[in-house]
Order: structure tokens, then sequence, then C-alpha cells
């Protein structure tokens, strides 16, 4: 943890109560600047994510947070014509740096999109595909972690008669939670999720915040969201970026109660957005 | 005909809109219960219209069959099960049998594809996934011109320089130098014309096919399917393997089941490398038949009823074959697709 942990520290208790709570995973932005080509989409982002809580990034529609978050586990590093400045520090350590094996840095910053991308295989195949491809693991192994991984997505229950079918078979919001345990059986240290329940209903929305509220207890999230009452149940702290740029982070209930930027304090009133 | 009296039926109703006096809420109950009728009625004799149009294909189909086995029967029913079975092919004595013709459609056809599938999957991968942008129509327009150059000129390629390179390099380098004359597909002497030049002509023939439909698919695939498994850590290749192929997987059957189809029937190119001689040998090196090219090379100066009647039979032959070969393949595709989960379970 690196001192510059902003206001966040004033709220001074790990949230998340009871279990074991790890410091791995904790993340920064320094100076961070993105560009599109010839287009700056994120300017001198400074944001501390901390482990164990749960960060919501708010903002207007093209303010940069998908761009922001998909730096974070160097998605766009396929994308020809762009570039960054500044940094990423994953427990410290900047994750551009030349040494880093993106692919081996993508398993430990897990990512769940906003539409989920279940591949059309069963549901077993889904969850051990991150295992697979990273390890030969013995069978027993890999079904435990299959289990394991589906338990804490809380998807167990409804899927171990039917691990062998198609994944494409279940509802929206089991398809999400599947993405969410596919993600976690690579046994990551971050959570990125880029609006995760847009296009699910009210109660498998209420499932997925459920779950991230254990799931914290052991892992750094950071959601995306458009969803403002989400951001201030569901969050520890909440990041609300304008333009490409950090407007105002703070913990949640601070933010919604008592914003200290007037922008800020007009997107979440809803003057704009 | 039919057609037309739709269209003009149906731009008929946006036109008479204006003359109702102010938009939507001044249609009347009645008038709106009129407009609905009218277009029921039009739906009606449109769909009555392009079922007809469609009903038209198979029918077509069911009546080239017809004319194809009326034609070959006497044959069929002079010579039964053994017209199948038997290798004599003499037309001055009469006896017919088409199992060599039938051995070199498809053994050709399969030597065409186990060269060209893997080939072609490699040149979809690296125009879709791998060659830089500027690349990339370029290449993918010169592998489709491919397909437009005419079946003689690949005829022509084939007897001029396919030919002796086999004859000279490629056989006795397989037969000698690598050993491999030992099995019985590679033994024996190398003229040239061979099962092995018809087949390598038909991979070439029938790459573009498969390249295309491939690439298609392959483009086709979602971004989020790729971004998936990148973000669980997978490397490029990986994700090609692993997220992409998969997904692709039945499209790109389907492209090798229409370069299969291209192969089975091709005839000119095939006619002038294979040797036609109506024999059934293992080794690739020796001269055969296709069901295409004898009828090609024979139906002009067929010599008797019996003869005619016995070239129309290959040609039944030839057409269930190819209708076989397909519904294995969409059983293929459906088998696929089903167990990727494609369709919901
Ligand atoms: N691949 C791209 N190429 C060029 N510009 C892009 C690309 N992706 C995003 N942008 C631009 O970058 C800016 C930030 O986009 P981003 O997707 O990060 O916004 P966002 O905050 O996630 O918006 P939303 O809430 O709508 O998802 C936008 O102006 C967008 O047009
Ligand atoms: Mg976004």
């Amino acid at each position: 943890m690196t001192a510059a942990t902003v206001e966040v520290t004033a709220r001074g208790q790990p949230s998340g109560s009871g279990a074991p709570v790890t410091n791995r995973g904790a993340l920064a932005a320094r100076q961070f600047s993105f560009w599109y080509g010839e287009k700056q989409a994120l300017f001198d982002i400074d944001l501390d994510m901390r482990s164990s809580a749960i960060t919501a990034l708010i903002g207007p529609s093209g303010c940069g947070k998908s761009t922001f978050l998909r730096s974070i586990n160097r998605m766009h590093d396929l994308l020809p014509g762009t570039r960054h400045e500044g940094q990423i520090l994953l427990d410290d350590a900047d994750v551009y740096r030349p040494e880093v094996d993106a692919t081996a840095l993508r398993r430990r910053v897990g990512m769940v999109f906003q539409r989920w991308n279940c591949f059309p295989k069963s549901i077993y195949d889904n969850v051990a595909y991150g295992p697979r491809i990273n390890a030969s693991l013995p069978r027993h192994e890999l079904d435990w972690i299959v289990e394991s991984s589906l338990r804490r997505a809380a998807l167990w229950d409804e899927v171990k008669d039917r691990l062998r079918q198609t994944a494409l078979g279940l509802s929206g919001g089991q398809q999400q939670r599947l993405c969410i345990a596919r993600t976690l059986a690579n046994d990551p240290e971050v959570l990125l999720l880029d609006e995760p329940a847009s296009a699910l209903d009210p109660i498998a929305t209420q499932k997925i915040e459920e779950l991230l509220y254990e799931l914290k207890r052991e892992l750094t999230v950071v959601i995306v969201t458009h969803n403002l009452q989400q951001a201030a149940r569901a969050s520890d702290y909440t990041a609300f970026f304008y333009m490409g740029r950090l407007i105002e982070v703070g913990p949640t209930d601070r933010m919604f109660t008592a914003p200290q930027e007037e922008r800020t304090n007009s997107y979440i009133t809803g003057r704009f957005g | 005909m039919t057609g037309a009296a739709v269209s003009s039926e149906q731009a008929g109703s946006p036109r008479e809109r204006p003359t109702t006096p102010s938009g939507a809420d001044a249609l009347g109950p009645k008038r709106l219960g009129a407009r609905i009728q009218g277009a029921v009625i039009g739906d009606r004799i449109y769909s009555a219209a392009i079922t007809l149009f469609a009903l038209c294909v198979p029918a077509l189909l069911i009546l080239v069959a017809v004319e194809i086995f009326l034609g070959g029967w006497p044959a069929l029913r002079r010579f039964g099960f053994s017209f199948l079975t038997s290798s004599a092919w003499d037309p001055v004595n009469g006896v017919f049998g088409a199992a060599p013709a039938i051995y070199g459609t498809l053994v050709s056809s399969a030597i065409a594809l186990a060269i060209a599938t893997p080939l072609a999957i490699g040149v979809a991968l690296f125009l879709s996934e791998f060659a830089p942008q500027w690349l990339r129509q370029p290449v993918a327009f010169l592998v489709d011109l491919l397909a437009a150059v005419p079946s003689v000129v690949y005829g022509l390629w084939g007897v001029f320089v396919l030919l002796p390179v086999l004859r000279i390099t490629v056989m006795p380098f397989l037969r000698d130098t690598l050993h491999l004359g030992v099995l019985p597909f590679f033994s024996g002497p190398a003229y040239g014309p061979s099962m092995l030049a018809a087949g390598l002509i038909l991979s070439i023939m029938v790459l573009p096919y498969i390249s295309s439909v491939s690439r298609e698919v392959l483009l086709a695939v979602p971004r989020s399917q790729r971004e998936a498994a990148l973000a669980l850590g997978a490397t490029k290749w990986e994700t090609i393997w692993g997220a992409v192929l998969p997904y692709a997987k039945s499209g790109i059957i389907g492209g090798v089941i229409l370069g299969l189809g291209r192969a089975l029937g091709e005839t000119m190119a095939v006619t002038m490398l294979i040797g036609n001689r109506p024999q059934i040998s293992a080794s690739l090196f020796a001269p055969g038949y296709t069901m295409a090219s004898l009828i090609a090379n024979e139906f002009a100066e067929a010599s008797g009823d019996l003869h005619l009647s016995a070239l129309m039979a290959v040609g039944f032959v030839l057409f269930v074959i190819t209708l076989i070969v397909n519904a294995i393949a969409r059983w293929l595709v459906w088998q696929v697709s089903r167990a990727g989960g494609e369709k919901t379970a």
C-alpha cells in the first residue's frame, strides 16, 4: 500500500467483516494518460483502488471508464495505434514494465465484460478454460477448481447437475455469474467488471451485487457502472470520471451525500449524464 | 408477375395515407380494419408466390434425378448391383461396371480435401488474424481469383507443369528418397498422369472455396469471444485455438463441404490429368478414372443404347453420392454445432 491512498484511508477500516483480509492486489494509477491514435481518452489519472474493497467508477457515457478499466489488465495491447503515459501499479509495480508478461498479468487481474461472453462449450469447460491453458492439472484438481470457482460465484447449486451441458442454455444472470466463475478459476487478485449487470433484471443484479460483496474479502474489485444506486449500494469507494479526467474520488457514502465538486454533485443528482 | 402485383399493392398503402384527415388518430377503427385486411391479403399473395418459387427448385432437382434414373435404368436393370462393384468397362462387348470410376471420384476428392483443408484454414487464419492490414485485401483477392480460373486452364497447367514435376521430382522423391515405396500407396512406376495428379489439381481448385468461407466465418467470430479468452490469460495463439476456431468450427466444415461438392463434380482438369484408365489401384501413382471424366469422355461417341444408358447410370450414381456426401456433411455440421452448444440444449 502506498501512502497516497488519498481520502480513501480516512475511512480507515477494511470493508468486509470477519474474513481474513489479504493485501494483495492493491491497484493504483499514477499520472496515467491514454490515447487512441490522436485522440486522448484519459488525462493524468491518479487513483488508488484498495484491496479488499469495491471501487465503483461512475461518469457519463464516453468519459473513459472502460478505457481506464481495460488499461489495468492491458487489454489495449492488441489494439494498434494506442499509447499511454504514466503508470498503473499493481502491488506497487508498474504493469507496463517491459518485462511484464501481459498474459500472466491478465491471470492476476481478471475481467468480466458487460455482455456475458461464455464460450459455446460446456459449463465445465468454460470454467476450466483458464486453468487448462495455464497449467496441465490432474483431473481431480481441475474438478476441484471448477467446483470451488462455481461455489464462489454462487452458481454451483444451480448447475452442479448439468456441468456437461452447454453454457449457452443458462439464463443471462447465470451466464454472467459463469463468466465470473471462469475468471475466478484463475485465482486472480483483482476483479475488473465493466457494467456487469447492465443487461440483467433486478433479481439477477442483486445476486451479482451480493456476490461481489462476498468476493471483496479476498479481492480488489473495480466495477464500472451506470447505475448510481448500484454504486451507492454496492461499493466502498466511488470515483467520478468526466471527459477523460478523474474529478473526484472518496468513500461512497461521502461521495453520495457530500460531494466536494460541483460536477460530481450535478451528475449524482441527475442534472447531466 | 404476381410479385409485381404485390409490390404495387404494398406501395399503394402508404400513398393512401395523406388522404386521411390528420395522421394516425384519424384512422377510425373501420378504416384501420380495412387496411389490416388489405395487408393480410397482400401477405397471402406474396407468401403464396414465394412458396411457389421455392418449390420449383426442389421440383427441378427431382425432375433431373428422375430423368437420369430413367435413362440409366436399362443398364442398371441389366447389370444389377454388379454395376457398382464390377471393374469391367467394355463398350465393345457391352459389359459395364462403374467401380473404378466411383473409386476414382472418391479417392481424388479425398486427396484434394486432405491437402486443401489445412492449407485453406491456414490461409484463412493468416488473412483474418495475422496479416498486416494492407496485405489482407490483395491476398484475399488473389486467393479468391483461384476460383475464377477456368477448369481447362488448370488442366493445361497440370499437363505442362504439374505432370513433369510429379514424374521427374516428386514421385521418385516420395518413393525412393523417403522410402515411402514400401507402402502400396506410393509404389509402382511414375508415369505422371495419376490419381495423385488429379487430387493435387483438385486441391488447388477447391482451396479458394474453403478458405474464403473460413475467412468469412473467422471474421464473424465476435470480438467478445476473443476478449474473453485474452482476459483469461490466453496468448494470441491460444485464443485462436481455444476460442476462435471452436466458435467457427461448424462454419468451416460448411466451407469444406462446399469444396467437396466442387471436387466430386469437377470434370475437365481431372480428365486431363488422371489418365482415364478404368482400373482400381492402391497406388496413387497409377492412373484412374472418375465418374465425371468417364461421362465427359465417352458420351459424345457412345456406341449403342446400352453404352449410353450405362453412362446415364454413372451420372445417376454420381448424383446419389453427391446427395449422400452432402447429407453426411450436414449431419456433421449439426453434430458439431450441437456439441458446441450453438443451439441451446
Ligand atoms: N477503440 C477505440 N478507438 C477510438 N476511440 C475510442 C475507442 N474506444 C473508445 N474510444 C473513445 O474513447 C472515449 C472513452 O471511451 P470509453 O469506452 O472508455 O467510455 P465509457 O466511459 O466506458 O463509456 P460508456 O459508459 O458509454 O461505456 C470515448 O470518447 C470513445 O469514443
Ligand atoms: Mg464503457
